[in-house]
């Protein structure tokens, strides 16, 4: 039974629990609710909680487990043969699930009877056949092993599904059935309805720390592996970066980080002085009919997708930028050979992060005091020497925090410099040559069929473990001086 | 003493009245710091409106397409040698067998119109898409009776030819083409003068699937809409109880401890980790751990749930607040439960800003393409329509943002029209969706 409908199972016990229990509540005062310990919803509302809750985290629970457990029971019977690294190890695990759905395909639709599929043999049917028949396609010819370890795990999990169906439904009823024994009308059934009420709220809270060590533990695993594979020092001080999948690869941090930072700076360098001017002009200069008009509009620079921003740097801006910079361009220069490059990703990145830096800065422009303002003007100094000499003073740490977490969010941007930046690794000071990024390279070492055991794969995890700290230590910066460095007015 | 300061400045700076050289500058400096604010904030506002412009006049080509319309001669011979009219019979003929059937539709279409033409007949099927002979086939499948008569079909035009028509492709441009080449065009400009050629809405781009690298003329963004709708439930129905039960955790009961501080810390991080480190977390754990299906909406879905939760658990929270105190106070001197005050009473009053805050997740959730990267939601053709819920969140799919990617990688340039159509087709729907937390924020916003 699949799970969907287990679960369907349980609400509609739920619900019967529900008019149950508020049923029986009545009748153990005779109708009389004033009599009850609590509301009588309270009392259906218990023996539905407590007939699914329990039943449904045991079914997400098992759901999670169950290919985990069969992995681990089925690998011994191909380990011997195919086995020698753990990569090919997973590439023959996928195969086995893949002949396995195959065959359940297969007996759905009727080609083969479930004895059939439960006792084929390699050698006299052609399995691969038979399974692209209904629809899936196999890259190689199944061998012995292969098949009987697919049998197998189709067997297990077939015994496995009907054990969940049992065992969750157990529950299910056994939750409804305590629960409707125990509704009497001196049973505190609110109390007990709230406290499973905040139990629940808690754990949704929890779901941010659970998805916090979520992203730790995938990357730190991942990137320990790596480590095993390859040396560190290479990976940290390495000046090349050449990944190839036949192996003797070279994956140095260091280029992607100089274009990383690069661009970085490109795209502050634009954002910076076009957002704060903006947001100075916004906040002491502009009529409030002005201020309506322009926050919104600059705002819709926030809202737009990171593709589009990436597509574009690849069809507007970079045509564009080689037409004036490139060979026989414009300026006459020569200096750029294709569109993607690191001014191209730099550039619409700071136009992304305009509003960013705007939208930041005007709250904090806003939330210095205006007695400051109005001391600095009775005192003679015009409007621009207020905002140069006692506003923006006063507003720096906040100020000096936006730009960091605007250089966080220029760091961890993925799709512009995918499509703007290129993919060469260089060490290049060149701001119109390509030049590639951490975030790039992950998109490009974990896309297509690599193989998650290779290091040029697992260098992917460590790309992104360096990536969560830089830009973590960054946010915390960012957070430590505005706390460090505020002043407090009022 | 006083007569001699009052008189003393007027010596040396001059009159209150005529401006010397220091105010000068200084006014001057005011105007020039008043002048680069607004330069930034028209550089900004340009910027914006280059985005849009070229978003709209770049993409809107690709929600018209050039057609062809032929009188298409179903050959008996041909297609049913033995005169069965037996559907399976006619099945027999792979799309291969129709090429020739079109080259004389084509042939017999240009004579009808007095079009002469340089070419060899064998060249002349290039003008028209290759997904003509799939076209004619499914018609004569689902109609047998038809075989033996002439049958007009509109059939798409190749995307050279659509290019031709939409300025993107010239005669210079095709010289060193192997597909189409120059006297085609002259062929084509006749066509349209007489009316065989037209250009007309193309409502297949908006409803259609993807197509192989190289027919771009019949590649329509319908399929990863669905996937991107799948998605969306997904991330709706999780991380609006989720979020939701969070923040009124947070905001109504939670002491004041560590634990909570911790649990704050988190959110506040998780806002701020870069989208594709989510791709990462969803490769690792969803993918490599749990075994869930690569490329499925469920596991898009999921990746992008946790990215929106802190988003969501943000704005719930700012609404929770804004609810007074005097409302739970109340709720609580008339004998409610903490918690009967908080779901009879807060929540309701909060909940329109609750929605807002959600649509706006939904919203990012719904352009972010980095994390759908790495779980494999690119690189594969989303060529069929899910049948069914269940296929629908576990079949390979793609989303809007990630097909709008494939397409960009593509080499034929045909594709990237296709690319800013896409994006028009997303922006139509994050527009439609911040106007829609817009309305519900000034309809049902309470200022207490």
């Amino acid at each position: 039974m699949s799970a969907l409908w287990i679960a369907l199972i349980v609400l509609a016990l739920a619900a019967g629990g529900y008019v149950l229990g508020r049923k029986r509540a009545l009748a153990s005062v005779g109708g009389n609710t004033r009599h009850l310990h609590s509301l009588p919803s309270y009392y259906g509302a218990n023996v539905a909680m407590m007939a699914a809750v329990p039943a449904l985290i045991l079914l997400v629970i098992w759901l999670i487990l169950q290919p985990m457990v069969l992995n681990r029971m089925v690998a011994p019977m191909i380990g011997s043969v195919a086995a020698g690294e753990a990569g090919e190890m997973s590439l023959v695990m996928s195969d086995v699930r893949r002949v396995a759905d195959g065959l359940d395909a297969a007996v759905d639709q009727g080609v083969l009877s479930g004895a059939e599929a439960r006792d084929m043999q390699s050698d006299s049917t052609d399995v691969r056949a038979t399974l692209s028949n209904v629809g899936v396609a196999l890259g190689s010819d199944v061998t012995a092993e292969t098949l009987s370890a697919a049998q197998r795990y189709r067997a297990l999990s077939s015994t496995g599904s009907l054990l969940m169906t049992v065992v969750v439904l157990a529950v299910a009823l056994a939750g409804a059935i305590t629960a409707t024994l125990r509704t009497h009308r001196d049973f505190r059934a609110r109390n007990v309805v709230e406290h499973g009420m905040r139990v629940l709220l808690i754990g949704a809270a929890c779901f941010a720390i659970l998805t916090t060590l979520g992203i730790v533990l995938s990357l730190i695993f991942n990137t320990v592996k790596f480590f095993n594979l390859y040396p560190a020092s290479d990976y940290f001080f390495g000046l090349t970066w050449s990944p190839s999948f036949g192996g003797g690869s070279s994956l140095g941090i260091l280029p992607l980080l100089w274009g990383t930072l690069y661009i970085s700076v490109i795209a502050l360098a634009v954002a910076v002085p076009i957002g704060l001017f903006a947001a100075i002009y916004l906040s002491e200069y502009a009529t409030p009919r002005i201020r309506a008009f322009a926050k919104p509009m600059l705002e819709v620079l926030a809202g737009i997708p990171t593709i589009v921003y990436g597509l574009f740097a690849l069809l507007t801006v970079g045509p564009l930028l080689v037409s004036v910079f490139g060979e026989g361009g414009f300026a006459g220069v020569g200096w750029m050979q294709g569109g993607t490059a690191v001014m191209t990703a730099g550039l619409v990145m700071g136009i992304m992060l305009i509003p960013f830096v705007s939208s930041l800065s005007d709250d904090i422009i806003n939330a210095v005091p205006q007695t400051m303002r109005d001391g600095s003007l009775g005192l003679g100094a015009t409007k621009s020497e207020t905002v140069r000499q006692v506003v923006l003073p006063a507003a720096l740490p906040g100020i000096v925090g936006a730009i960091l977490l605007a250089a966080s969010r220029a760091i961890g941007e993925t799709m512009i410099v995918v499509l703007g930046a290129g993919a060469a690794a260089k060490l290049s000071l060149n701001p119109f040559e390509a030049m590639t990024t951490v975030t790039a390279k992950i998109v490009s070492q974990l896309t297509g069929d690599a193989d998650f055991s290779s290091p040029e794969a697992l260098v992917a995890f460590a790309l992104g473990m360096t990536l969560f700290v830089i830009t973590l230590g960054l946010n915390i910066f960012a957070l430590w001086i505005v706390r460090k460095y505020r002043e407090q007015y009022e | 003493m006083t007569d001699q300061t009052a008189s003393q400045p007027s010596s040396k700076h001059g009159s209150l009245l005529a401006v010397d050289a220091r105010t000068k500058k200084r006014n001057a400096a005011e105007t020039r710091f008043k002048a680069y604010g607004i330069g930034a904030l028209l550089i900004g506002l340009f910027f914006l409106v280059t985005l849009l412009t070229a978003i709209v006049s770049n993409g809107s080509t690709a929600f018209s397409q050039t057609y062809i319309s032929l009188d298409v001669t179903l050959n008996a011979e041909k297609l049913d040698p033995n005169g069965t009219g037996d559907r399976d019979e006619i099945a027999k003929v792979t799309t291969l067998g129709y090429t020739q059937i079109i080259a004389e539709a084509v042939a017999n279409t240009m004579a009808a119109n007095e079009i002469e033409s340089p070419l060899p007949a064998g060249a002349l099927p290039l003008m028209v898409s290759a997904s003509a002979a799939a076209q004619i086939r499914d018609t004569v499948l689902a109609d047998p009776s038809l075989v033996g008569q002439t049958v007009t079909f509109n059939v798409l035009a190749s995307s050279r030819v659509d290019g031709y028509l939409k300025g993107r492709v010239t005669r210079e441009s095709l010289a060193r083409d192997r597909n189409l080449g120059p006297p085609h065009l002259d062929i084509v400009d006749q066509m349209l003068d007489a009316g065989v050629v037209e250009k007309r809405w193309n409502l297949a781009f908006i409803t259609g699937a993807d197509a192989s690298e190289s027919r771009p003329e019949q590649a329509g963004i319908g399929v990863s809409m669905l996937g991107s709708f799948f998605m969306m439930l997904v991330v709706l129905f999780l991380s609006l109880p989720i979020g939701v039960a969070a923040s009124i955790y947070l905001e109504e009961f939670a002491p004041q401890n560590k634990f909570t501080d911790f649990i704050e810390v988190n959110i506040s991080n998780l806002a701020a980790v870069p989208s594709i480190v989510f791709g990462i977390l969803g490769l690792a754990i969803f993918i490599q751990i749990m075994h869930l299906p690569q490329s499925a909406p469920l596991v898009g879905g999921l990746v992008l749930t946790l990215m929106t939760l802190p988003t969501i658990i943000i704005s719930t929270r700012a609404s929770l607040k804004s609810v007074p105190p005097s409302i739970r106070d109340a709720a609580l001197g008339v004998g409610a439960s903490k918690m009967q005050s908080v779901f009879h009473h807060v929540l309701p009053l909060a909940m329109p800003g609750i929605l807002t805050g959600t649509i706006i997740g939904l919203a990012q959730a719904l352009g972010e393409t980095a994390p759908l990267l790495l779980i494999g939601m690119v690189g594969f053709i989303a060529s069929n329509y899910p049948d069914g819920l269940a296929s629908g969140f576990l079949d390979p799919n793609s989303a809007m943002p990630a097909q709008i990617y494939e397409w960009a990688k593509r080499a034929d340039p045909a594709y990237y029209e296709r690319a800013w159509g896409g994006i028009i087709v997303l922006l139509v729907f994050l527009m439609t969706m911040n106007i829609i937390a817009i309305l519900l924020r000034r309809r049902f916003e309470r200022r207490w």
